[in-house]
């Protein structure tokens, strides 16, 4: 028997998330509790430092009842959810079209320097991460970037700056 | 049912009748037009992700898969029209692209679903010039090697995991070009039916360890035979180059296997070639081993057993093993009934002979109908491993809404829903009585018998289902309350009208019974004119004379301590054995060396009662000989008479004239109202033969023993209250010891294990020296 069927469910997570991902379950009919898979990751994301480890994974598929491969395969299909530690602000830097003609470049020139790290990596105090994304859809705004629930638009060195010193 | 309607398709010029809703593919498949593919498996879902099927449809705008096409009337297909071979060749171009065509070295060469299509229907060039994706290597167990960069993303074994083996162990991970088929993290596939993956990858990606780089296909030769394991006699082909057996595959046979075989099957022919394979005739000359002619070893077990039966014919006893070939079985009953003896059993792991049992006994209906029934009630059966494309039918039936119920003396991990009702040993006889009465008919232990709630549901289902059957397994088969659990399952059966059946635990288990290797039946299972001792009888009472066919006394038997001493004690003990196992070394005194699974001809009767016949595919290894042919000379020598056949076949059907008119059947009225011999308020062993452990050639098939089944068998397990009892905790060495004979093994602290017990397998190595696989044990701080 494997650690994970050892795993009681009213055990998992804490009270509050536990309550959370039950809210999600209930959106969807009676025996498709797989469905709130991905709205569960995001949550335990979020509680998680906003990355997830194999732990917290097997916790999800144990918490559904899925087969934990079945969560491994939506936690590595869809880009938002986080493999390795990130920053406690994550800075979501759109490179497509729109704002790669409007000097996304620039903007992450700027970041590089600035703060010393490339794609994917942490500032040593845990501060800041860089992640290149894909358009999200603001390109009246562009350059644009995404950190937590919140759009950054029309950036320039300057008013990054500015950002930048505004996010703990 | 009544006729079905059928409409018209046409394809490549070409009508054909087919009924409405079916795949296309399926159509064409039927009239032997071929579409090539990658992803369709008929008993798999429907994926249409490789979209290698393509083909034309008038009025359709653009091509479309005929794995996810259903026809419909007067449907005009063009499967080699220019829209159609355009579409097949631009998809066979993009599979390529990531492919490393590393044909040469691939395991697969030869045998290669898209090496065969891409010469069908690809382009002689890429127009690729770009870098190939490369998957970095995982090791996902000892059976399945992996080349996940040959991966062609089919997800036929994602879909097997889920669909068949029920236990989804690979998935895709990642998406778009980073897209990998595996296990994510790193961790074997445990499943027990996890082999047919294998066959099911159409590309180099998944192949088999232990043959890898062994063989090419074309240089094997295939031949057809019957898995040697369990009693589904699952039809095999088996892979033969220069005299060895170099792979087993499946061979379809949709009554018996589907298109499955178990991984016991698959891998266990790895045992021919174990160490201690016996090649030449041995006989003990004061004490010690020496090798001998075979006329020299022939005329000794002759001269031995003809001494001990001129003085008493009683004194003969013959053992042999339910593994042994129906020609083998028959042959050593009639030797010992030529003897004068009738001193002759199989059941080796049997405890209670208190009732005789059916003299045919048998499934109680046919494989396939298992998939069909509504309700099931398994007695002491650990169905997924003992028996597990018995299990799979079962769990399509589970998956089709029937209700499985188990009584067994420990916790199961299944692979489809059920209901478990797990207690002690004494506890089972309870909880079956219980379901006896609810269901209302039983005299046994009736006046006895507390009905709970869950018996009374149980009893009921049993009854109101449309198809219901009760089912004894191997556990049960080697309860000390057999004869109580069969009366009081018969007595179920026979208030709710479900059928009665027996999961045999060998492959040849019914063929036994058939062949007369039973005390009180004879061949053709007709009552014999004399009887003797049972397989534990006749070790309580030594005999000074026994005839060994195919077992390891030391782990075949259901006391090994018991059976060693009998047969150590014994004036002479000749045994035919493919082994050199130490247990014979011991105690034997002639070992005849005879072929092993492959080398011998001969016949299975299967759980239903199918004879199925074989062919030796190899020549028996070294001086070996069919068993059969020894059976023969040994008679000859012994001057019995009717010993003069030709081949196995001339054997087969002599018994087969014995059998005419016998018909399988578990008899009803076989009560039996004794005491309940299990002691409720000691601790008993539970002494389950692992998966890996069944017979001897398993338990030398390398690759198997390496799984996490034949790993996770090497404990004791308890549950935290008799651990905690025993002052143990898991992971401690513990002593577990029966009859002052003594074992050291890890505790594993296991909720699965009921109170009052402790799981300690038996047929496993360091189990040679306990006694009794269900009896009393005790638990030691080591």
């Amino acid at each position: 028997m494997s650690a994970l069927e050892t795993l009681n469910k009213d055990e998992l997570f804490t009270p509050e998330i536990r309550a959370e991902i039950d809210r999600e379950i209930a959106k969807y009919p009676e025996g498709q509790k797989q469905s709130a898979v991905m709205a569960a990751l995001r949550i335990v994301q979020d509680d998680n430092g906003g990355w997830l480890t194999q732990e917290r994974m097997d916790e999800v598929a144990a918490y559904l009842d899925m087969p934990p491969i079945a969560v491994y395969e939506v936690a590595t299909f869809y880009s938002m959810y986080e493999h390795k530690p990130v920053g406690r602000n994550k800075l979501c830097i759109c490179t497509n079209v729109s704002c790669m003609i409007n000097g996304s470049d620039k903007i992450v020139e700027h970041l590089n320097n600035k703060l010393g790290i490339k794609w994917g990596e942490v500032t040593e105090d845990g501060r800041f991460s860089l992640k290149e994304v894909e358009c999200l859809g603001a390109c009246g705004g562009a350059p644009m970037m995404q950190v937590g629930r919140k759009y950054y638009e029309n950036l320039t060195p300057e008013t990054l700056d500015s950002i930048l010193d505004e996010l703990e | 049912m009544s006729e079905e309607k059928t409409i018209t398709i046409e394809v490549d010029g070409q009508t054909l009748e087919a009924k409405p809703g079916a795949l296309l593919i399926d159509v064409t498949d039927a009239a032997g037009i071929d579409i090539p593919r990658f992803c369709y498996h008929n008993k798999l879902s429907v994926a249409a992700s490789c979209r290698m099927c393509l083909v034309e449809v008038e009025k359709v705008p653009k091509p479309i898969p005929a794995c996810a096409t259903q026809v419909t009337d007067g449907m005009k297909v063009q499967t080699r029209s220019p829209v159609a071979l355009a579409a097949q060749k631009g998809t066979m171009e993009f599979l390529l692209i990531n492919h490393p065509l590393d044909c040469p070295i691939c395991d697969q060469g030869g045998e290669c679903e898209l090496q065969d299509v891409a010469m069908g229907y690809g382009s002689d060039v890429s127009r690729f010039v770009e870098g190939k994706r490369v998957v970095p290597q995982t090791d996902v167990g000892p059976l399945i090697a992996t080349d996940m960069t040959r991966c062609i993303h089919c997800t036929r074994c994602v879909r097997f995991g889920d669909e068949i083996a029920g236990m989804r162990e690979l998935g895709a991970t990642g998406r778009g070009e980073h897209m990998t088929i595996g296990t994510y993290i790193a961790h074997s596939v445990d499943s027990e039916l996890s082999g047919n993956v294998i066959d099911l990858c159409p590309v180099g990606a998944l192949t088999s360890k232990p043959f890898r780089y062994r063989a090419r296909a074309w240089e094997l030769t295939r031949r057809d035979g019957v898995a040697p394991h369990d009693s589904v006699g699952s039809n095999i082909q088996i892979h033969v180059r220069r005299n060895r057996v170099m792979r087993v595959h499946p061979r379809e046979n949709e009554a018996v296997n589907e298109v499955w075989i178990s991984d016991r099957d698959r891998f266990s022919y790895e045992g021919l070639y174990s160490d201690d394979r016996l090649t030449r005739p041995l006989i003990k000359k004061n004490g010690a081993w020496a090798e001998a002619s075979w006329e020299d070893a022939l005329e000794a077990a002759a001269r031995g057993l003809r001494s001990v039966a001129a003085a008493d014919a009683d004194q003969i006893g013959t053992l042999v093993s339910p593994t042994a070939t129906l020609e083998e079985l028959y042959l050593a009953q009639k030797i010992t009934r030529g003897l004068g003896s009738a001193n002759i059993d199989h059941r080796l792991r049997q405890s209670d002979f208190r009732s005789e049992g059916p003299a045919f006994p048998w499934l109680g209906q046919s494989i396939a109908e298992l998939e069909k029934v509504d309700a099931a009630l398994l007695i002491g059966s650990n169905v997924r491993k003992d028996q597990p494309l018995l299990a799979h039918r079962l769990r399509k039936a589970s998956l089709k809404g029937a209700e499985v119920h188990f009584v067994n003396p420990l916790g199961l991990d299944l692979h489809f829903d059920a209901n478990q009702v797990v207690s002690d040993l004494a506890g089972m006889v309870h909880n079956l009585a219980g379901i006896a009465k609810a269901a209302g008919g039983s005299k046994v232990l009736a006046g006895r018998v507390s009905v709970s709630d869950e018996h009374k549901a149980i009893a009921k289902k049993l009854k109101s289902a449309g198809s219901a059957t009760i089912l004894l397994g191997n556990l049960a088969q080697s309860h000390p309350d057999y004869s109580i659990l069969y009366g009081l399952a018969s007595s179920i059966a026979e208030s709710t009208g479900a059928a009665l059946g027996i999961l045999p635990a060998a492959a040849n288990t019914i063929g036994a019974a058939l062949a007369g290797a039973v005390p009180k039946y004879g061949a053709g299972a007709r009552p014999a004119e004399k009887t003797g001792l049972n397989a534990r009888t006749m070790l309580e009472s030594p005999r000074k004379g026994y005839l060994l066919l195919g077992l390891e006394p030391g782990l075949d038997c259901a006391n090994p301590a018991l059976a060693k001493q009998a047969l150590a004690g014994a004036e002479c003990v000749v045994a035919l054995t493919a082994y050199r196992s130490p247990s014979l070394e011991e105690t034997a005194d002639v070992m005849l060396p005879i072929g092993a699974f492959a080398e011998t001809s001969g016949t299975f009767v299967n759980a239903e009662g199918a004879w199925q016949g074989f062919g030796g595919a190899v020549a028996p290894l070294g001086e070996a000989r069919p068993g059969w042919k020894v059976l023969r000379v040994l008679g000859n020598l012994m001057d019995l008479k009717g010993f003069d056949y030709l081949s196995s076949e001339e054997v087969r059907d002599e018994l087969q004239q014995a059998c005419a008119g016998a018909r399988p059947e578990n008899d009803l009225d076989n009560t039996t109202d004794g005491e309940i011999q299990a002691s409720a308020g000691k601790l008993m062993r539970i002494g389950e033969v692992p998966i890996y452990a069944a017979d001897a050639l398993v338990r030398r098939a390398a690759a198997l023993q390496e799984t996490k089944d034949a790993r996770d068998a090497a404990v004791a397990r308890a549950n935290a209250t008799v651990a905690g009892k025993a002052g143990v905790g898991d992971g401690d060495t513990v002593a577990v010891v029966q009859g002052g004979q003594r074992a050291k093994l890890v505790l594993r602290v296991d909720a699965r294990v009921p109170d009052g017990c402790v799981w300690v397998a038996a047929g496993v190595p360091g189990s040679e020296s306990l006694g009794d696989q269900f009896g009393e044990i005790s638990l030691e701080k080591v």
